[in-house]
């Protein structure tokens, strides 16, 4: 692999080539006006990552803003009732915000502000980039426009109220699926029009060049931080790492630092939906193909003309028909293995988590979770396992209220479910 | 000598500038979307832009967004709209230039799409999302089959990228008139003659400038700039209209004249 395009890059180590590519995975595919504002941000990015200053600045606002380092937590109720092994939690849902998705938004924020960018635009999923991009932008006087999927805000209601409080303006997608998808497309068409005094936060490790690179390399003190602190807790490094994939944000940003850990396996889980069958999952790997879809080359679910298929998650956060490549090519190389978990097992394994450990995990995170009850036992009880809990659940009380209300569980709290 | 080559020295030779359409291939369906290429062609437009219907299509405005969606629903795909092509190639005097997204070409394998593109007789390729820097093998696959590759340049866009799809390119180069996407505008952007001159600076390609024009006096006055007018959005809010009306072609033509005697009496440079 080469290093980046102005020499200028820190260690480079598993940078993406010159022309933005992992493998065969990555590049840059947009309309011809983004061209030179990528570019613009490439150059500006890459002088931010070598400029102490500038990783000063956003290691004051982690530590003292968002609450890092978020904790290690060893959660043995789980361990105990799974039967398998060791469970580690990382415990990004306590972060300020609630949700891994503020490194992030506070990194690209920063970036926005050294470009002289004083409008942002950001696409949100099931809100929480949206949420913690408001509040990036609330922090540092900036103005922010989110589009969203109608069909999101319908399901992560509370998130729209909270990206309003914080001062955001939340545009409503009603093209496409109306979701994720959707959601970033109407955020490039924002871009495209308004390119001079506007940035484009994108929200993971997607889209053109560089942003892949640059959401991981933000994300990376996830990684950073588990590894020492599980070093510290159980004595060595763990078996497996466990994380859920959207886009991959979170998951890049836990496994980035134990890539070069061979005996560490690296576990993406995606959404399996209701089933593995068209428009029904978002599980890229197990039903998707080579595609070029916002930006990036990678696995995409698609029909045979390249039309994007609709797509289907409990978890609007996984909702989404393309993978970051940085994960295409880990898979393809074969350092990460990737499986996908069903609406139903991420459901009961949200409640699982309430009840065992008392923590209400985002539907994302319970995806992970999801995958712990044959793979804990799978590893064996002298195992380690760590997951990345990207994000807390409070967002996602309604959707569990309606799935528990159509098993025929009703809590009683009046969130207006039959 | 290609078709696009020999339509713009006829248009230099006439002292006039060119009108190109775009229409979404499959809207409001596929026998009517041919119907509507022909009927294009004799009311006088000089290239036809046939559209790919796609899923996300991120660089276009609403109206071609809905466009799409019905093609879309209408069966529309990469492989129709090269059978489209086929089927009116033979009818139609104009060049025909596809136009799509990149996926749709991935998808199909850009050397099995430029041997495809060759056999139905497409003159002319161009990929929105496809940069010039990503297109070495794939203009040369279309070079092969006699098809030219039109590359888009912005105002965005830097010199050395301009002279650079002044080389790589073929046929004409499109030129993006303001930032933004795919939609009629009131006005021609002010800053669009400057910079058709800055790309004249690096390349003898003609040079057909889109996005947001609607109206004969705005194709007049790109007309005295640019070598050829485009005219999208407009016109598929057109068929968008008449789509349920048995005059569909008949209103089609009527404004596609109109902006052609607006290109007849305008004169470039």
């Amino acid at each position: 692999m080469t290093n980046g395009t102005s020499g200028a890059i820190r260690t480079g180590r598993r940078d993406p080539d010159a022309r933005g590519y992992f493998g065969e995975f990555g590049g840059r595919y947009v309309p011809e006006t983004l061209v030179e504002p990528i570019e613009a941000l490439e150059r500006a990015y890459v002088a931010a990552r070598d400029d102490e200053r500038f990783q000063a600045e956003l290691q004051r606002l982690l530590s003292q803003y968002v609450g890092r380092p978020t904790p290690v937590y060893e959660a043995r109720r789980l361990t105990s009732m799974l039967g398998g092994a060791r469970i580690f939690l990382k415990r990004e849902d306590l972060t300020h915000t609630g949700a891994h998705k503020i490194n992030n938004a506070l990194g690209q924020a920063l970036l926005a502000v050294r470009m002289g960018k004083r409008r942002i635009v950001a696409e949100t999923g099931a809100g929480q980039h949206g949420v913690a991009t408001a509040t990036a932008c609330a922090l540092l006087g900036l103005t922010c426009h989110v589009y969203m999927g109608a069909e999101d805000m319908d399901r992560q209601a509370l998130n729209v109220f909270r990206m309003r409080l914080l001062g955001a303006e939340v545009i409503r997608v009603d093209a496409g699926s109306r979701t994720l998808k959707d959601a970033i497309n109407e955020a490039m068409r924002d871009w495209v029009t308004h390119v001079h005094d506007t940035y484009y936060l994108l929200g993971s490790a997607l889209g053109p060049h560089p942003y892949p690179l640059m959401v991981r390399e933000f994300q990376s003190v996830i990684g950073r931080e588990a590894r020492q602190q599980i070093a510290q807790l159980a004595g060595r490094l763990p078996d497996a790492v466990v994380a859920c994939v959207g886009g991959g944000s979170n998951a890049i940003g836990i496994f980035d630092a134990f890539i070069d850990d061979p005996s560490v396996r690296l576990v993406g889980v995606e959404a399996g939906g209701e089933r593995i069958t068209k428009g029904r999952h978002a599980a890229r790997f197990a039903g998707g193909s080579t595609g070029i879809l916002q930006g990036t080359r990678t696995f995409v679910l698609q029909d045979e003309d390249g039309n994007i298929e609709v797509t289907h998650s409990v978890s609007a956060g996984l909702d989404y028909a393309a993978v970051g490549p940085e994960h295409a090519w880990l898979r393809a190389i074969g350092r990460a293995e990737y499986a996908y978990a069903t609406d139903a097992e991420a459901v009961d394994a949200f409640q699982a988590l309430a009840r065992l450990e008392g923590i209400l995990p985002a539907l994302e995170s319970a995806h992970a979770i999801a995958y712990l009850t044959t793979f804990a036992r799978e590893l064996g009880p002298d195992a380690i396992v760590l997951v990345n809990l990207s994000g807390r659940g409070d967002k996602d009380v309604h959707t569990m209220a309606k799935q528990l209300a159509a098993q025929g569980v009703t809590l009683g709290a009046g969130l207006g479910v039959p | 000598m290609s078709r696009l080559v020999e339509t713009f020295a006829r248009l230099h030779r006439d002292a006039q500038p060119g009108l190109v359409t775009y229409t979404t291939a499959g809207d409001p369906d596929l026998p009517r979307s041919g119907q509507i290429l022909r009927a294009l062609d004799r009311a006088g437009a000089d290239v036809l832009e046939v559209g790919v219907p796609w899923t996300d299509p991120l660089a276009d405005g609403p109206v071609i967004q809905r466009a799409t969606e019905r093609a879309l629903a209408a069966g529309g795909s990469l492989r129709h709209t090269l059978a489209l092509v086929r089927s009116i190639r033979a009818d139609v005097r104009a060049p025909i230039v596809i136009f799509s997204y990149v996926n749709p070409i991935a998808r199909m394998g850009e050397a099995a799409f430029a041997r495809a593109a060759g056999e139905a007789g497409v003159d002319g390729v161009l990929v929105l999302d496809l940069l010039v820097e990503e297109a070495a093998s794939f203009r040369e696959m279309l070079a092969d089959v006699g098809v030219d590759t039109i590359f888009l340049l912005s105002p965005t866009t830097t010199d050395a990228r301009m002279a650079r799809a002044g080389r790589l390119g073929s046929g004409f180069l499109y030129c993006i008139s303001r930032l933004g996407v795919t939609g009629a505008r009131d006005d021609v952007s002010a800053d669009a003659s400057a910079l058709v001159r800055r790309i004249r600076a690096h390349t003898d390609l003609p040079i057909a400038l889109g996005f947001g024009l609607s109206r004969p006096e705005q194709v007049a006055e790109v007309g005295t700039f640019a070598d050829a007018a485009v005219v999208g959005s407009a016109l598929v809010s057109r068929i968008a209209e008449a789509s349920s009306s048995p005059r569909l072609e008949d209103d089609v033509a009527a404004y596609v004249r109109g902006l052609k005697r607006a290109c007849e009496t305008a004169r470039v440079r």
